[in-house]
């Protein structure tokens, strides 16, 4: 995976996560969470992980609290 | 023209809205009309036609033209039906001798200034003066006539003063005085059926005449829109389509809907044999009731356009020339690609992009072949890059992913806001609609950068105009809700009862912070904060109040959101759920609605169902048999994104023309050409052509069966009105390339996948054919609960129950002007085209719109040397174009304008990669951009011709 396609789905996902930061913190947390689950292709997801379990460089605190949550691909 | 086919009975007047019912007596008959109804009506109704020639039911009565006197029991004079209203009691009389020997003499009089050469007249057997000379008896014309306006010379042989020359400027139809008989029915229809207003009667007397425009002008150099509503009305050859004139006058008509914008006009396809002779609009039709505009109406002509592909067409490499191949070997060629690719690199590496062009049925068959075939959900629709927020936010706080009005509501509106929308241009009849009722004082907010034919146009001036900055939509959006929340302008009553009034609460908190007053925002809006205030007070206490919008909300990085905030503004003021008011989405395409109802969508199955719901797959794997994905699939872009990264090999691309219409065309190249089957099907080798290896031709609107669905969910029908040139429906092919691809389809006839449709989803259970031939259209929901269908959403409640309001944080657009890109690149389009522009490019209607053209502040252009009509350069971060200027200050110094109708202009090219957050629809409405002077076509816009001539090399046939 490249450093832009990698670029890209952090700027998708800070999109969101702004979005969400507006609402009460429990509840952005959980519509960031579906949200990405709802709409991510398993691939976008596998990247972000990718992102995430390399310690979440450049993604906003909202998503990398939602690390856990996010529901991760199955191996392919 | 009358309605000589299919006869669409013409009442004389428009029917009256009286609820008190009125008895009366006409030639013996009782009838009973509502108040206010014309005895001309009163008698059409009981099936008795008063002669007449200048009352039409499309227009007000005039009175003009004496032919429909009747006689009234003790009452004097001969009073003309058309302008008499009913009384009740009154005893009427429509004919006998005295009547009779009226009429004659009207007759003689009008025929002693027309024409006598109705064989060879275009109107022949078409033509109400002919007509009504019938009907009276006319047998002898006593005068001759020294004064004429028909004759070119006197009898004297000179040149006669009152004799026009026809005019044909118009591409579509003629103007030819000689032949008119002054009754006025061109100037209503101009005026109060299109609003318009560009025809007037000039002169008095004797030399009266209708005129386009000022004296100089000419039908085409008028303000004439060629919505042809005057040439409907006109009663004799004076306005007639040119293809008449050509023809002949049709003998059949087909009942059917038009395939261009998202208002979804009912048509008569009028024909002989299987030649089309015109479109009319037709006046059952419940979308547009009797009108039209010049797409619809006039621009069909694409359908047997040299261009159109008749045959499929294969090649190994996009580098190749295009070899021309059976439907057997197209196929084959298709399947066994498509199988190799899923056979090497899985099952989720393919994908498929319905149509929002074609048939629900279509689109439905399109997803099924990826879910059912491919075995994935990658599956997508243009309305990915249009009104995919209004998917997401109407469905988050309404519960449902579609408009809550029908067209008819907007007789009842008081207050209109119409934001990043201009209905003159993209959606002209549902204009025509809305500026009647501004003409009767409905009032009108209008939330635009630009100075739209909205704004300001014949009779109608916006209360507000909001000239906001491009990006600042959820800024506004959230300056009015504060202002009605700080102001205590909202509906307690309503949230109370339909919404959870906690969740108001603290969304009444947020906007009242004082970051979101309209004095706050003003800076990066600049709209002045006391016009914002005015605005929002006029929406939530001026009456019935209707936001209606379009892309200028949703193409943003906050698209969502600022759908989400016109929900909140509906809901908090009570606008929702009857008529007059609501949340209505003005949807691009003729079937956008309809395609993202089918499924279209990769997260979701037909009727709005997220695949990851495990009752849902099963009704869909019970009927299909196979096991269905319950992850969801890939969005357009994230499938080039995986194109490009090299996990996403093939595509089957219906009706959808990605790399004209789709953001950074480079971006979009890169995909295609990264893939290894790309099939387009489609009736033009189209931009994304450049880049398959499989063309299939496809079959327009008018040569098949199915349903497309309208902006306010109204399934109308498409009828079959002659074979498919190609030979196969759309439908057809897509089933053909399945069963290549080892399915067993078996649909013979689209009512059957309708059926399939209505047994799997529950708002469209009640759907049938049979319903629509005997109801005409219906708007889902459609099922036990409404077997008639829902004209109005959400009336007792909301469909997720209580209506939700979210916080509609503004978040500033990444994309900003800065020392290269100083300004903001906003796109449109306009009346005479349509979305990328494959169809009306193809017709007549170039003469309006040949290229995409470049709006420009004078203040803009002149620090950088520009003058009206220069070549000039338009670059942004993501490339660059160059087009023509147009200077003009309906846009605001910092922002300038263009459309994306023309493929050489490539205006994408300029767009950028940013999108909406939740759905990821493009950004098409801001772009930073910089503008100066050029020579010509840049190196890419050359290069990327040079690749298009190449990659449409077709092969001469082998013999």
């Amino acid at each position: 995976m490249s450093h832009d396609a990698h670029a890209k789905l952090i700027y998708m996902a800070n999109q969101i996560a702004k979005f969400m930061e507006s609402k009460p913190h429990a509840e952005g947390l959980a519509s960031l969470t579906s949200h990405i689950n709802d709409f991510w292709e398993p691939r976008m997801r596998k990247h972000l992980f990718e992102v995430l379990d390399g310690g979440g460089e450049g993604l906003r605190p909202l998503v990398i609290e939602a690390a856990s949550l996010i529901r991760r691909p199955k191996a392919a | 023209m009358k309605d000589f086919i299919i006869p669409d009975r013409d009442f004389g007047t428009p029917a009256a809205k009286s609820k008190t019912m009125v008895t009366l007596t006409i030639d013996g008959f009782d009838v009973t009309v509502p108040e206010g109804t014309s005895i001309m009506r009163a008698a059409a109704e009981i099936g008795i036609a008063v002669p007449k020639l200048c009352a039409t039911d499309s227009v007000d009565a005039f009175g003009s033209c004496r032919l429909c006197l009747v006689e009234i029991e003790g009452r004097n004079g001969t009073p003309a039906s058309c302008t008499t209203p009913v009384a009740a009691g009154i005893k009427v009389q429509t004919q006998n001798a005295k009547l009779e020997k009226l009429r004659k003499g009207v007759m003689e009089l009008y025929i002693s200034d027309h024409p006598l050469d109705c064989l060879t007249c275009s109107a022949n057997g078409d033509c109400e003066l002919q007509d009504m000379a019938g009907a009276v008896g006319l047998r002898d014309v006593r005068y001759e006539a020294v004064d004429t306006h028909f004759k070119a010379k006197d009898n004297s042989g000179k040149a006669n003063p009152q004799w026009n020359p026809k005019d044909d400027s118009n591409p579509y139809f003629t103007y030819d005085p000689a032949k008119c008989i002054v009754c006025s029915r061109c100037v209503r229809a101009c005026e109060e059926v299109q609003g318009t207003f560009a025809l007037t009667i000039s002169g008095r007397g004797f030399d009266s005449r209708v005129s386009a425009g000022m004296k100089e002008d000419n039908f085409l150099g008028s303000e004439c829109v060629s919505c042809g509503a005057c040439v409907a009305a006109c009663p004799t050859a004076t306005l007639q389509e040119k293809s008449v004139i050509e023809l002949g006058t049709p003998v059949r008509s087909v009942i059917t809907t038009c395939a261009y914008c998202g208002v979804g006009c009912s048509f008569k396809a009028e024909l002989r044999g299987d030649e089309l002779v015109r479109m009319t609009p037709y006046k059952n039709g419940k979308a547009n009731r009797g009108h039209s505009c010049v797409k619809g109406r006039f621009a069909y002509g694409y359908a047997s356009h040299k261009d159109r592909i008749l045959s499929p067409m294969i090649r190994d490499s996009i580098n190749d020339a295009w070899k021309e191949v059976s439907w057997a070997e197209a196929m084959e060629f298709a399947a066994n690609r498509m199988k190799g690719i899923i056979a090497d690199h899985g099952r989720h590496s393919v994908g498929v992009i319905t149509s929002s062009r074609c048939t629900n049925e279509e689109a439905y068959l399109v997803q099924k072949l990826t879910r059912a075939v491919f075995m994935n959900n990658n599956t997508d629709t243009c309305a990915r890059v249009c009104h995919s927020p209004t998917g997401y936010g109407l469905g988050q706080t309404l519960g449902t992913s579609a408009g809550t009005q029908d067209f008819d509501s907007v007789e009842h509106t008081d207050v209109a806001i119409v934001i990043g929308a201009n209905p003159a241009s993209g959606h002209p009849v549902f204009a025509s609609r809305l500026k009647k009722r501004l003409r009767q004082g409905a009032k009108l907010i209008v939330i635009d950068p630009r100075r739209t034919e909205m704004v300001e146009s014949p009779h109608i001036k916006a209360a507000h105009h909001l000239a906001l900055t491009p990006g600042t939509n959820v800024a506004i959006i959230t300056a009015m809700a504060h202002v009605i929340v700080t102001e205590g302008l909202f509906d307690e009553d309503f949230i109370r009862n339909r919404c959870d009034w906690d969740e108001f609460q603290d969304y009444a908190e947020f906007v009242s912070q004082p970051k979101n007053a309209p004095e706050a925002v003003q800076l990066l809006t600049g709209v002045q904060a006391d016009e914002v205030r005015a605005a929002a007070r006029l929406y939530a206490r001026g009456g019935n109040g209707a936001i209606y919008y379009g892309l200028g909300v949703t193409e943003h990085s906050q698209g969502s959101t600022t759908v989400i905030g016109i929900a909140n503004l509906a809901m908090m003021t009570g606008n929702i759920g009857r008529p007059g008011v609501g949340v209505n989405p003005l949807r691009g395409q003729n079937n956008v609605q309809g395609s993202c109802d089918m499924g279209s969508f990769p997260h979701e199955l037909p009727g709005y169902r997220h695949v990851k719901g495990e009752a849902v797959r099963d009704i869909f794997q019970k009927i299909w048999g196979v096991q269905i994905d319950d992850e969801p699939g890939l969005r357009i872009p994230n499938m080039l994104d995986a194109a490009v990264e090299g996990t996403f090999k093939g595509l089957y691309c219906q009706g959808e023309d990605i790399l004209q219409s789709d953001p950074d065309t480079k971006h979009v190249a890169a995909g295609l050409a990264a893939m290894d089957c790309v099939i387009v099907h489609d009736l033009f080798l189209n931009e994304t052509a450049n880049y398959a290896h499989v063309f299939l031709p496809g079959s327009t609107f008018l040569e098949k069966d199915g349903t497309f669905t309208n902006a306010e969910r109204r399934i109308n029908r498409v009828r079959k009105v002659m074979a498919p040139r190609q030979g196969y429906a759309d439908w057809e092919v897509t089933q053909m390339f399945a069963n290549a691809m080892g399915a067993d389809w078996t649909y013979t006839h689209p009512s059957q996948i309708m059926d399939e449709i209505a047994l799997t989803t529950p708002s469209f259970a009640g759907v049938s054919y049979e319903k629509l031939e005997t109801m005409g259209s219906v708007q889902w929901p459609c099922n036990e609960k409404a077997p008639e269908g829902t004209p109005l959403m959400h009336v007792d409640g909301f469909v997720r129950g209580k209506g939700k309001f979210i916080n509609t944080e503004y978040i500033a657009t990444d994309e900003r002007t800065g020392p290269r890109f100083p300004l903001l690149l906003t796109t449109g389009r306009i009346l005479s085209q349509y979305n990328v522009g494959a169809q009306t490019r193809r017709t007549a209607n170039v003469v309006w719109h040949a290229e995409d053209v470049l709006e420009i502040h004078p203040s803009d252009a002149e620090v950088r040397g520009i003058k009206d009509g220069d070549w000039v350069k338009l670059a942004s971060r993501s490339g660059e174009t160059t087009l023509h200027a147009q200077i003009t200050d309906r846009v605001l110094p910092g922002v300038v304008y263009t459309t994306f109708h023309h493929p050489d202009t490539q205006a994408n090219v300029i767009t950028t990669d940013f999108s909406d957050w939740a759905t990821n629809c493009p950004e098409y409405k801001v772009t930073a951009v910089q503008v100066g002077s050029s020579n010509g076509p840049t190196e890419w816009q050359q290069e990327y011709n040079a690749q298009a001539t190449l990659s449409r090399r077709i092969l001469p046939a082998a013999e």
